[in-house]
């Protein structure tokens, strides 16, 4: 399979991720719309992996996936917590650090 | 006894140290007794130095003490030079000094800063023999520089007085610009001939090795740091504001000792005047004037220590005169002459001063020669003396600088003549208004007079013998002594182009000058016999308010520099360099107000800038850097 398809679904994946951070207001989704920006960049070092016949990608996809699980760990903690105090994970609200 | 010199100026110095760091300790009996004795102890000193010059065949070495400055090939010692000159001017320092330290002891005596005026004087004496035991230009500047200081400490003693500070800020100001000429002259030298001290520059300058162009404006600079230190047109206004400060002071500093350190410095620097005749005919011009300019202000002055101040600054002008002739010689004799009898007038207006109970005024005095004899009788002395009639010290060092300057010009000496005529009609005037006639002044004062005690006393009687006697060291060759003085100082001093004069010349000029200044005296006396204090006009009125130089200078200098400093002040600091530093603190806190609003605080928002960024940073890597 060509490369380019990799590609294309990689930089798919990757606006999906942009415009999903950018235009919701829902803390959660805008995290996972983090997530799938990291997944994008993970497809696009795997397939350059295949590509050139080099491990060294790949382990730093295995480095990424990680990272993003613990980073993941803390994000939702965060939520929780904001979710605790506020009843909401709007971020349009969560605007006090400006005081 | 010459290697022990550097004692002389240590003991004042140990004197100063004493009272000036124990000003809150020390007792008040304690403190003139201490300063007195140190000046004694320095008086036997310098006795002992005198003595041992004057006997001594060749020339005494420096007393070399330590380097003050080394720096690559320029090495500045800190040494003393001990000859003629210097001896000389060290006994009439020490001796004056010591008797007006007496006198101060008595005359202070309630005041309540006795023990810091003790400190003063003390301080002063030992920075007037730095100044005269200098062997090199920067010592003398040393002392020069702490001369002026006390000057300035001594004049605003009583410095709750705010025309007092005054008199003191100007004096110490006009002082300044004159000694910025001196340290000018002094650079040049230092540039030309690499070295400073005497010795070895005029063995330099005793051939043909300065040119005249640099030795005329070293002796201009010099001359400058003269005016200054000296009183001389157009610096001289300090010195008639100097009598703010207590009278002894007035005598020793501003009479006696201070003011003559620029004709020190003048005969101590003769090779340089000698090499250059522009700076001579200067000096002579600048020295007549003033002698002429002050003798007549004190015509009309009725403080009788500002009469006295004006008389000092055209004694001094006679000294310069002499000078301008190339008669140094006859200037250090004026110089001597003048120490004794101007002291003696001073500290006899002082003891004026204190029976009157602080009243200075000459117009509410009068017929005070009956409540106090001996001040009365050493005054008249003191004003012979000054007056110029034989035998007195007066007679012969005036008479010696009139015949210089006959020898020389005779517009000189016919001018010298005029103002030599009108210090003794001013003088008597002083005299015959303070002691003669009926008393003036209010019953209470009347009632105070009385004799000063002896500290007070015995000075006068000791300076008014010497005001009598001292003209002898100088007894002119047509009596057929010698010279003394002349002699004496000649190896030090060269004097310059003065021509021997015919005896019958001379003798001509001495009875021309003694004859009139008997007729000025009578005229002193029959204008004095009924006083009339009725307000001056015409050319008395613009006497009496001293030619309107003050205001003269008020509204050329001072006035335009105030509002210059004014103008300073308003638009360059405050909307210049205010404005600046300010303009900056306000664009930061306008920016800062703008740059702000972009912290909203919105999650949202912060991510589409950095989206927005990363793009751009993109599509800017793209097209413009190719990558």
């Amino acid at each position: 399979m060509p490369i380019q398809y990799y590609l294309f679904l990689s930089l798919a994946l990757f606006c999906i991720g942009i415009m999903g951070a950018l235009m919701r207001r829902n803390a959660i989704i805008i995290f996972m719309s983090i997530e799938l920006m990291l997944n994008a960049v993970n497809l696009l070092l795997a397939a350059f992996s295949k590509m050139y016949n080099d491990s060294a990608a790949q382990i730093f996809v295995f480095f990424i996936m990680v990272v993003a699980a613990a980073e993941v760990a803390v994000g939702l903690a965060i939520i929780v917590m904001v979710y605790r105090k506020v009843h909401s994970v709007d971020v349009n609200i969560l605007n006090r650090l400006k005081h | 006894m010459v290697q022990l010199a550097y004692l002389i100026p240590l003991f004042p110095l140990i004197g100063f140290l004493i009272n000036g760091l124990g000003w809150r300790t020390v007792p008040k009996q304690a403190a003139g007794f201490l300063a007195s004795l140190m000046m004694l102890i320095s008086f036997g000193l310098s006795l002992g130095v005198f003595f041992e010059v004057k006997n001594a065949t060749a020339a005494i070495a420096p007393i070399h003490l330590f380097d003050f400055i080394h720096a690559g090939k320029l090495v500045i010692p800190f040494a003393f030079k001990i000859d003629a000159l210097s001896s000389l001017f060290l006994l009439i320092i020490t001796g004056v000094g010591f008797l007006i330290h007496v006198y101060s002891t008595s005359y202070m005596h309630d005041d309540e800063g006795v023990v810091k005026y003790f400190a003063y004087l003390n301080l002063f004496v030992f920075s007037m023999l730095l100044l005269v035991m200098g062997a090199n230009y920067l010592i003398m500047f040393i002392g020069w520089e702490g001369v002026g200081l006390c000057s300035y400490l001594l004049i605003g003693f009583w410095f709750k007085n705010r025309d007092y500070t005054n008199a003191a800020k100007k004096a110490f100001v006009m002082n300044r610009i004159g000694d910025l000429g001196f340290l000018i002259g002094m650079m040049l030298v230092l540039l030309n001939f690499g070295t400073l001290s005497y010795d070895s520059l005029f063995a330099e300058t005793g051939g043909m090795v300065m040119s005249n162009g640099l030795a005329t404006a070293i002796a201009i600079c010099f001359f400058v740091g003269a005016m200054g230190k000296s009183a001389q047109l157009p610096l001289y206004t300090w010195l008639p504001d100097a009598m703010a400060g207590p009278t002894p002071v007035s005598a020793l500093i501003h009479a006696a000792t201070m003011v003559t350190a620029g004709i020190y410095m003048i005969a101590r620097s003769s090779a340089i005047y000698n090499a250059s005749e522009v700076a001579l005919q200067f000096i002579a011009v600048i020295g007549l004037v003033t002698a002429i300019l002050a003798a007549s202000i004190a015509i009309k002055q009725y403080d009788i220590k500002k009469v006295l101040a004006y008389s000092t600054v055209s004694q001094l002008g006679f000294m310069f005169l002499a000078i301008g002739c190339g008669a140094y010689t006859t200037a250090v004799f004026h110089v001597m002459t003048h120490a004794f009898f101007k002291a003696l007038l001073f500290l006899g207006s002082g003891s004026v001063i204190h029976a009157m109970g602080g009243e200075q005024d000459i117009r509410s005095m009068g017929g005070l020669g009956k409540k106090m004899p001996i001040t009365k009788w050493t005054f008249l002395i003191g004003c012979i003396a000054i007056a110029g009639l034989p035998p007195f010290a007066g007679f012969f060092s005036k008479d010696e600088i009139l015949a210089a300057a006959f020898a020389h010009n005779t517009v000189l000496y016919v001018l010298a003549l005029g103002a030599a005529l009108m210090t003794a009609f001013y003088m008597f005037r002083l005299y015959f208004l303070t002691f003669t006639g009926s008393f003036r002044g209010t019953h209470d004062q009347e009632h105070h007079l009385h004799e000063s005690p002896i500290a007070m006393t015995f000075p006068l009687m000791v300076l008014a013998i010497l005001a009598a006697v001292a003209g002898f060291f100088g007894m002119p060759e047509v009596f057929g002594e010698h010279h003394l003085l002349n002699e004496f100082l000649s190896p030090v001093v060269h004097n310059h182009g003065v021509h021997h004069m015919e005896h019958s010349t001379e003798y001509m000029l001495m009875g021309i000058s003694v004859s009139l200044v008997a007729v000025m005296i009578f005229f002193a006396y029959s204008r004095t016999r009924k006083p009339d204090f009725a307000p001056n006009t015409g050319l008395a009125k613009v006497l009496e308010h001293k030619w309107y130089v003050d205001e003269l200078y008020d509204a050329v200098i001072v006035r335009p520099l105030v509002q210059f400093s004014g103008f300073l002040d308003r638009i360059a600091e405050r909307k210049g360099i205010d404005g600046a530093v300010n303009g900056v603190g306000r664009l930061v806190r306008w920016g800062a107000d703008r740059m702000r609003l972009l912290q909203n605080g919105q999650v949202g928002a912060y991510l589409f800038t950095m989206v927005v960024g990363i793009v751009l940073l993109f599509v800017l890597g793209l097209f413009c850097f190719n990558f």
